[in-house]
């Protein structure tokens, strides 16, 4: 191992970013950013939703190309036009979304479009099964290669993944929030496993919201806020509070400003919701809470918490979902969206695209969706009346539009989210469940966004918003629950709640934590 | 057809122009062929031929305003050919034998007794379909394509493959009226375009002002966000495969009446006239978008190419090559158009800085 030049540091750079800059219709992702990747050590990469981790990281795959800005590797400028071609150069990544084929056997997806073959034609099976069952070894995963996929658990998915990346002798591996679906043993496996590729000099950036578990892994460390580099260094004295500290910044953003108002009765009240998983456990596991008018309750924790879950099951989305549900007082009955909605429930699902808008349609029909009835007698709609609902909305929300009957796919972000809250307010809802509600969006929509949520909550509505940023969970709720697990692990209100307090306690339950958490595990 | 948007957003710049011609895209061709077969077919225009045109365009018209829902909520449906096919058995068998009840004597029906309960035959088969695709889970193709093997084996069943002849019905028990459906006509106009008129301007209407109308295209355009804003998912599907159903039927009626006989063969590959004018008519195949007036556009134009190259004395053979090149020509302008669209549409929420 050579020392390298400039730092005199044991850890070589293997890559490097000067001026990186990522610019989206509408947003910029990455200012300026300059990022040094260590080989033979973890380099851990942490910031909040939107932060502009997974940009820099689609940069480094060959996913995405800089708006302006270089990438050099040893010593020589790279310009990577597709994964393939960052995979030549020796750059492997797992995405936090798995992509694997699930009806394929383990062999199958490790050797995709990398086969093993005789003379280009024939597969040749058994040797791909057997460098699969090396892969496996190393890996300390007893995975037969012909296993489909898709029986695996989402843990064991997770490592094909890994070996996937390790087959094709990836010598920067990226990994994106690896742990979110391990269990505890297999968490340390992968942490061996991570030591084990350090030692061959492999260059690992490592990305994940447990704070904890990023001290215990990380060589170096980068935080990344707004699509800059807010802190960089070496692990060495790095704490919690330091790594808050640099994620959110010494001032506040300026959200709305709290309007005082009193509360009033019990809006939701949810009693033992228990929801199972895929996998055979509980992606929400025996949920209660309380929520009065007016009322702006936070649910924080990471993801694959079961906050999502937690809401979907609240509108009714799973049929097959336990425990009771109460709107004012009301007791709902067999889960059924339409009903809820009807009793005055309504859901901003967390991803716009696919749950949230009928992107073929129309803004206008997308806003009046779920409340056609309003203008309909008998059968018939009044198309008059909903086209000045629809300005109404318009006008009330500051949603900028050229025409009501373009697609809503034209919107950016910020406007479509402004369309999926006017569908949920056109409904005339008692309590709304809004989950990651400024997911995507950039800071000005997102700053209205928390407006909007301030006044409607002063008109007496009842909120519960799911986010995972500390920032405006902190800021925008009255009372915030942590989630970990599918389980509530903390409750706090709004004068007593620090950024740490929440950050263990939605650590409870999860894998390498500090004695203090081991405590309260077994209290 | 054309879309009045369009011009209100600024019919003044290029792209709005051409998105507007890309629009009436099929209403152009349907001149085009008019034009066309008036010139070089002789007594294409004459009134005769006109009528008989229509008659033919309005059996695959009801099919194919059928299909339009079924294909805008995102499925298909397979199995309308077979259920014209059966359809036009059991009102054969109803015409010609009633119902046997088992003591020496039957039940007879008159005209619009047998209507209906045909009718309500190709609907049951439309539930059938709706229970597998919503219930059990079954992909539509498969679904329909099971029922499509059903309805013709029944149909076949029901005669041993034979033929009902002499289907002019019988004035005693008040169903001689039955052949009028087929033959009969009303200031002028076929008694099956009246009926084609009826069933499309209630299709459309349906499309426009209801709100079942508007989940239908909210179901095929994104079923989960339709199912989280509260559209009732499995009704609306149910729905559409029972309109489609019941088009199917009407249409097994009418030939039957037509030719005053039911033969269980009746209606093969129907469905794929369907989803052919319905596709001409703008109908995207994978759900969410389509208009009821594109897709009987569409189902004219099928009908008259088809029977002006007949009048032409061109041979069959090229008549269904020059078919899949009209579909083909279709669709692919039909993606252009969803590019201008799109543009046109950035462009407008670009002027507003956003």
């Amino acid at each position: 191992m050579t020392l390298d030049p400039e730092s005199g540091s044991p850890h070589p750079i293997g890559l490097s970013i000067r001026g990186g800059t990522k610019v989206y219709p509408g947003t910029i992702a990455l200012k300026e950013v300059d990022f040094d990747l260590r080989m033979g050590a973890v380099n851990v990469l942490v910031g909040e939703n939107g932060a502009g981790k997974s940009t820099m990281m689609k940069v480094i795959a060959g996913v995405e190309q800089l708006t302006s800005g270089t990438v050099t590797m040893n010593g020589e400028a790279v310009h990577f036009t597709s994964t393939d071609d960052a995979e030549r150069h020796g750059i492997g990544i797992v995405f936090q979304e798995l992509n694997l084929f699930p009806n394929l056997t383990v062999a199958d997806n490790i050797f995709m479009a990398h086969e093993k073959t005789r003379g280009g034609i024939d597969i040749d099976m058994s040797a791909q099964r057997e460098a699969t069952r090396a892969l496996m070894q190393r890996l300390e995963h007893d995975i037969d290669p012909d296993t489909l996929v898709g029986d695996l658990k989402v843990g064991q998915q997770q490592i094909v993944e890994i070996a996937k990346s390790l087959s094709r002798d990836a010598r920067i591996l990226i990994l994106d929030e690896p742990t979110s679906a391990l269990s505890n043993a297999e968490v340390e496996i992968l942490f061996r496993v991570i030591e084990e590729l350090k030692a061959e000099g492999v260059g690992i950036v490592y990305i994940s919201h447990r704070l904890e578990e990023l001290i215990r892994v990380g060589d170096y460390i980068t935080v990344l806020r707004d699509g800059m580099i807010t802190g960089a260094q070496s692990m060495e004295g790095v704490d919690i509070p330091w790594i808050v500290r640099n994620m959110i910044g010494d001032s506040s953003k300026d959200f709305a400003k709290e309007i005082e108002h009193p509360f009033g009765d019990e809006a939701l009240r949810v009693e033992n919701m228990r929801l199972a998983d895929t996998s055979g456990g509980f992606a929400v596991d025996g949920v209660s809470l309380s929520l009065r008018a007016g009322e702006i309750l936070g649910i924080y924790g990471l993801m694959g918490a079961g906050r999502t879950e937690l809401l979907e099951g609240i509108i009714g989305r799973h049929p097959h979902a336990a425990g009771d549900v109460w709107v004012q007082g009301d007791k709902m009955g067999r889960p059924s969206v339409p009903d809820r909605i009807a009793k005055g429930l309504a859901l901003i699902p967390e991803d716009r695209k696919h749950d949230g808008l009928v992107q073929i349609l129309s803004i206008r029909e997308n806003m009046t969706l779920s409340s056609v009835g309003s203008f309909t007698r008998g059968v018939h709609m009044d198309l008059g009346k909903e086209r000045s609902r629809v300005a109404d909305f318009v006008r009330r929300m500051v949603i900028k539009i050229a025409s009501p009957e373009h697609p809503v796919s034209a919107l950016s972000g910020g406007n479509q989210q402004k369309v999926v809250i006017s569908k949920a307010l056109m409904t005339g809802p008692k309590v709304l469940l809004m989950d990651e509600p400024s997911r995507g969006i950039d800071i000005g929509a997102k700053a209205e966004v928390f407006r909007v949520m301030r006044q409607l909550a002063a008109e007496g509505l009842g909120i519960v918003f799911v986010t995972s940023d500390l920032e405006e969970v902190m800021s925008l709720s009255d009372r915030i629950i942590v989630m970990s697990d599918g389980r509530i692990t903390g409750e706090f209100s709004r004068e007593e709640v620090t950024e740490t307090a929440l950050v263990s306690a939605s650590a409870v339950g999860h894998a390498p934590l500090s004695e203090q958490d081991a405590e309260r595990e077994t209290a | 057809m054309t879309d009045m948007t369009a011009n209100g957003a600024g019919a003044s710049s290029p792209s709005a122009t051409l998105l507007l011609i890309l629009k009436a895209r099929t209403f152009i061709a349907l001149i085009l062929v008019f034009v066309f077969f008036s010139i070089f077919a002789p007594n294409f225009l004459s009134a005769a031929n006109m009528v008989i045109m229509s008659k033919h365009v309005a059996l695959n018209a009801f099919l194919a305003i059928g299909m339009t829902f079924v294909i805008v909520s995102g499925g298909i449906d397979l199995s309308v050919g077979s259920i014209v096919g059966l359809c036009g058995m059991v009102a054969g068998y109803l015409l010609l034998n009633g119902i046997d009840i088992g003591l020496g004597w039957s039940i007879q029906f008159n005209t619009l007794e047998i209507c209906l309960m045909v009718a309500l035959v190709g609907i049951a088969i439309g539930a059938l379909n709706g229970f597998l695709i919503t219930k059990l889970n079954v992909a539509p193709f498969i679904a329909t394509l099971g029922t499509l093997y059903i309805a013709r084996g029944a149909a076949m069943l029901s005669s041993d493959g034979k033929t009902f002849p002499n289907l002019s019905g019988n004035a005693e028990y008040g169903s001689q009226s039955f052949r009028m459906i087929g033959s009969g006509d009303f200031l002028g106009v076929p008694i099956s375009i009246w009926m084609l008129i009826a069933v499309g301007v209630l299709a459309a209407y349906i499309a426009r002002r209801t709100p079942l109308g508007r989940f239908i295209y909210a179901v095929g355009g994104n079923e989960r966000a339709a199912g989280l804003s509260g559209v009732k998912v499995t009704q609306v599907k149910y729905f559409v495969y029972m309109f489609s159903g019941f088009c199917a039927a009407l249409v097994g009626i009418i030939i039957s009446s037509q030719l005053v006989a039911a033969h269980p063969a009746t209606g093969d590959t129907f469905e794929l006239n369907a989803i052919a004018a319905a596709v001409l008519g703008g109908t995207s195949m994978s759900g969410g978008r389509g208009r009821i007036g594109g897709t009987i556009v569409g189902a004219f134009v099928i009908g008259v190419l088809s029977d002006g190259l007949v009048m032409m004395g061109v041979s069959a053979f090229w008549q269904t090559v020059i078919k899949g090149l009209v579909i083909i020509a279709a669709v692919v302008i039909d993606q252009a158009q969803q590019k201008v669209q799109a543009k046109v549409a950035l462009q407008a929420q670009a002027a507003l800085g956003n």
